[in-house]
C-alpha cells in the first residue's frame, strides 16, 4: 500500500477545538509539513498569539513561547536575537498582527528580522465572537459593524501584506488561500519559501492565509468557502506579492 | 580598586555587563538614555546584543522572548515608558521569566518633567499591571542618572545559578517544551496563583535588604530610600551636631519590604518620619508596618523637587518639640 | 483497492471531503459522533481513485489516503 496522505510526523494525533470548517487546522497542518520537509523541527521555535490561533502551541510538536495579544513579531525577534540558530515562526490572527500589533510586524519586517510570520486573515475576531476586525471588508456585518462596515465610521480594509512589501525588509510575501488542492498546494510552497528565506537568512518573510469563519460568518462551512471565494479573495489578492531579488530558495 | 567618575546611568549600564547581561532592548526617554547610548557600544563589544526597539511595548516583549530561551536579558526606561510596559511585566510573572526591568524614574504624572522622583513606588510595588503579582523591587543608593559621582566597580562574584531546565530553544535531544502566560481551566490557574504566592513568600523570607543608620538609641526614626535617604543621612549627621539623636532605615528592597525591622525601629525610636519624593506611597507601607503603635509622620516634594537637609531638619525637631522630647543639651 | 479512512470522532461534518471528491465516494454518516456531528462516511469505496483530494482540505487531518498497488 502507498501512502498518498498521512498526519505530518510533527502535527500531533488530537482533535482540534476549532468550528467546523474553519482554516487554522489547515494552516498549522501545511506548516508542519514544510517543517517535517526541511527536518528543521528540533531548532525550530514557534510564537503564538491571543485568539484562536492561540491553539496551535497544543498541536505542532516544536518548542512554543506563547505571549500578549499583537506583540508575537517583537517575542520572536527576541527569541531570533538570543539564539540566530533557531528558526523562529509567529502565528497570527488578523487582529492580533494588523490591530493591535501592527506596529509589532512593521517593525520586525522593516528591521529585516530573520523571522517567518504566519497571518490567518478571516475578517473578523473568532474568539471574542465575531467582531469587526481591521481585515473586514466594507459592508460586512460583524457584532460591532450590525449595519454593515462604512468607510465614513471605519475605513477601509487593511492590506497588511502591501504595506510590509514597501519596506526593504521583507524578504518574501504573499498571501494564499485553501480552498481548493490546488491553492492547497500552491500556500505549501509559500509557507516553505517564508521557511527558506529565513534558513537562508534573507530577511522577513510573512504569509497571509485567507480563511473562513464560519461560525461568526454566519454561514454553514461550504457557504463560507464560497463567501471567501466570491468577497475576501476580490478584496485580498492572492500570490506572491513580493519576492526581493536575490530570494532564491527554488522550492 | 579603581574609583571612576561615571553618570548614575552609565554606571548601572557597566553594572549590567559585569552581571553577564546578554541582550539590551530599549527605546530613548529622558533621563535614562544613556543606559541605552552606554550599551550600544559596550555590549558588541562582549559580542552581546543590543537591539532600539520600536516603543516600550515591542522592548518589554523582545525581553520576554531573550528570556524565554534563558538569556540573561535588561531593559530601562523611565515612568512613561514603564507604564507601557506593565502588561509585559504581568506576562513576565505569568510565565515565569526571569528579567530586569530599570526605572529611572522621572516627575509625573502624565508626560511630567525630567526631574527626578519617587511617585512610581506603588506602580513598582503594587504590581502596576494586571492580576495578583509581586516583583523584586531594589532601590540602590540613590544616584542620579544624569549626575556624575565616583564609582568603584568590585569583581562580581556570583554562586553558581541553577540549569535554566525550563527554557525554549528548539527541542533538540529532548521532548519539546513550552512557555506559557495562561490556563483556561479556572482550577490550573487558581493552581498557578498559588505557586506564584508561594515565590513572592519566600522572597519575603529570603529577599529582604535594609541599612540602618545613625544612633542606636533615637529619639525619633526617619524612614527614605534611594536619593532621598543620601540627603535623611545629612539630616542624622547635622542632627547629631545639634544633639538630636536620629536614625534611619533605608529600605533597600522596596518589596519585599523591611517590616519587621522598621517596626522594631519604629516603637524603640516612639515617632518616625517618612520622607519621600511624592506625596506619601512609601508611607503607607510604613503604617502597615508599624501598626499605629507610634505616630507616622510624613514629609514629601514632588513634581522633581527635592527635599533639602535644612527643610527636612526643621521637620524633625518641629515634631520633637511638638511632642515633648528634651534635646541633648536642652536646646 | 485504494482506502479511505475517515477518523469520525475528529471529523465536524464540515463536508469539504465530500464536495471535493472527483467519485463522489464520500457522504454524510446516518449516526451522528460524540460530538454530535454527522461525519463523512466512505460510502462507496470502490471508485475511489485514491487522489487524496479529501485528505488535502480536511481542516481536522481526520482523513489518510492510501493507494493500493495491485491496481
Amino acid at each position: 500500500m502507498k501512502t498518498v496522505f498521512e498526519r505530518p510526523h510533527s502535527l500531533f494525533d488530537l482533535p482540534y477545538p476549532y468550528c467546523p470548517g474553519c482554516h487554522h487546522g489547515l494552516a498549522q497542518r501545511l506548516i508542519a509539513e514544510v517543517i517535517d520537509e526541511l527536518s528543521i523541527s528540533d531548532r525550530t521555535i514557534g510564537v503564538g498569539p491571543v485568539g484562536c490561533s492561540v491553539y496551535i502551541y497544543e498541536h505542532i510538536d516544536v518548542d512554543f513561547v506563547m505571549g500578549a495579544h499583537g506583540r508575537s513579531p517583537a517575542i520572536a525577534t527576541g527569541i531570533k536575537r538570543s539564539r540566530p540558530g533557531t528558526i523562529v515562526f509567529s502565528y497570527q490572527g488578523d487582529g492580533d498582527i494588523a490591530a493591535i500589533g501592527t506596529a509589532e510586524i512593521i517593525h520586525a519586517a522593516n528591521r529585516g528580522e530573520n523571522i517567518s510570520c504566519f497571518f490567518i486573515n478571516n475578517a473578523i475576531y473568532g474568539m471574542t465572537g465575531g467582531q469587526m476586525a481591521p481585515t473586514s471588508l466594507l459592508g460586512q456585518k460583524t457584532q460591532t459593524s450590525p449595519r454593515g462596515r462604512k468607510v465614513q465610521t471605519e475605513g477601509y480594509p487593511f492590506h497588511l501584506c502591501e504595506m510590509l512589501a514597501v519596506s526593504e525588509g521583507s524578504a518574501y510575501i504573499a498571501r494564499v488561500a485553501l480552498t481548493n488542492p490546488r491553492l492547497i498546494k500552491k500556500a505549501k510552497e509559500a509557507i516553505r519559501k517564508a521557511f527558506l528565506t529565513q534558513i537562508e537568512e534573507q530577511g522577513f518573510s510573512l504569509v497571509e492565509i485567507l480563511s473562513p469563519c464560519p461560525t461568526n460568518w454566519r454561514l454553514p462551512p461550504l457557504e463560507a468557502v464560497k463567501w471567501l471565494e466570491e468577497h475576501l479573495m476580490a478584496t485580498y489578492r492572492i500570490g506572491e506579492i513580493k519576492v526581493k531579488e536575490g530570494v532564491t530558495n527554488a522550492c | 580598586m579603581k574609583r571612576i567618575l561615571m553618570k548614575g546611568n552609565e554606571a548601572i549600564a557597566e553594572a549590567a555587563v559585569r552581571a553577564g547581561c546578554d541582550l539590551y532592548f530599549g527605546y530613548p526617554i529622558t533621563p535614562q538614555t544613556e543606559i541605552s547610548e552606554y550599551l550600544s557600544s559596550r555590549l558588541p563589544e562582549e559580542g552581546k546584543v543590543f537591539l532600539q526597539a520600536e516603543s516600550e511595548i515591542a522592548a518589554i516583549y523582545m525581553v520576554y522572548g531573550a528570556a524565554a530561551v534563558g538569556k540573561r536579558v535588561l531593559t530601562s526606561s523611565s515612568g512613561p515608558g514603564i507604564s507601557l510596559k506593565q502588561e509585559g511585566i504581568s506576562y513576565l510573572v505569568s510565565a515565569e521569566l526571569p528579567a530586569v526591568i530599570v526605572n529611572m524614574s522621572r516627575g509625573g504624572p502624565g508626560l511630567g518633567n525630567i526631574q527626578p522622583s519617587q511617585s512610581d513606588y506603588f506602580q513598582a510595588v503594587k504590581g502596576g499591571g494586571h492580576g495578583d503579582y509581586k516583583t523584586i523591587v531594589l532601590a540602590p543608593d540613590g544616584m542620579l542618572g544624569q549626575m556624575m559621582e565616583p564609582v568603584v566597580f568590585t569583581e562580581p562574584q556570583f554562586d553558581p545559578l541553577p540549569p535554566k531546565d525550563w527554557a525554549v530553544s528548539g527541542k533538540e535531544g529532548r521532548k519539546r517544551r513550552f512557555i506559557i502566560c495562561f490556563a483556561l481551566d479556572p482550577q490550573e490557574l487558581e493552581k498557578v496563583n498559588q505557586a506564584l504566592q508561594e515565590k513572592f513568600r519566600a522572597m519575603e523570607r529570603n529577599e529582604i535588604r535594609y541599612e540602618i543608620f545613625g544612633d542606636e538609641h533615637p529619639d525619633l526614626l526617619l524612614v527614605g530610600y534611594g536619593t532621598v535617604a543620601r540627603i535623611l543621612k545629612s539630616v542624622v549627621r547635622e542632627g547629631a551636631r545639634k544633639g538630636l539623636r536620629l536614625a534611619l532605615v533605608r529600605p533597600i528592597t522596596l518589596y519585599p519590604f523591611p517590616s519587621a525591622v522598621m517596626k522594631e525601629k519604629a516603637v524603640q525610636a516612639g515617632r518616625v518620619i517618612d520622607v519621600e519624593m511624592n506625596h506619601g506611597q512609601m508611607l503607607e507601607d510604613v503604617r502597615l508596618a508599624v501598626e499605629g503603635r507610634v505616630p507616622v509622620h510624613f514629609y514629601g516634594r514632588s513634581g522633581g523637587m527635592i527635599p533639602t537637609v535644612e527643610d527636612t531638619l526643621q521637620k524633625v525637631m518641629d515634631i520633637l518639640s511638638r511632642e515633648g522630647v528634651k534635646h541633648e543639651n536642652g536646646i | 483497492m485504494n482506502r479511505v479512512i475517515i477518523n469520525q470522532e475528529y471529523c465536524k461534518g464540515c463536508g469539504y471531503c465530500i464536495q471535493i471528491c472527483p467519485q463522489k465516494v464520500l457522504s454524510f454518516s446516518e449516526e451522528f459522533n460524540t460530538h454530535g456531528y454527522y461525519p463523512a462516511n466512505v460510502g462507496r469505496r470502490e471508485v475511489c481513485i485514491g487522489c487524496g483530494f479529501c485528505a488535502q482540505v480536511c481542516p481536522d487531518v481526520a482523513i489518510s489516503v492510501y493507494r493500493g498497488d495491485e491496481l
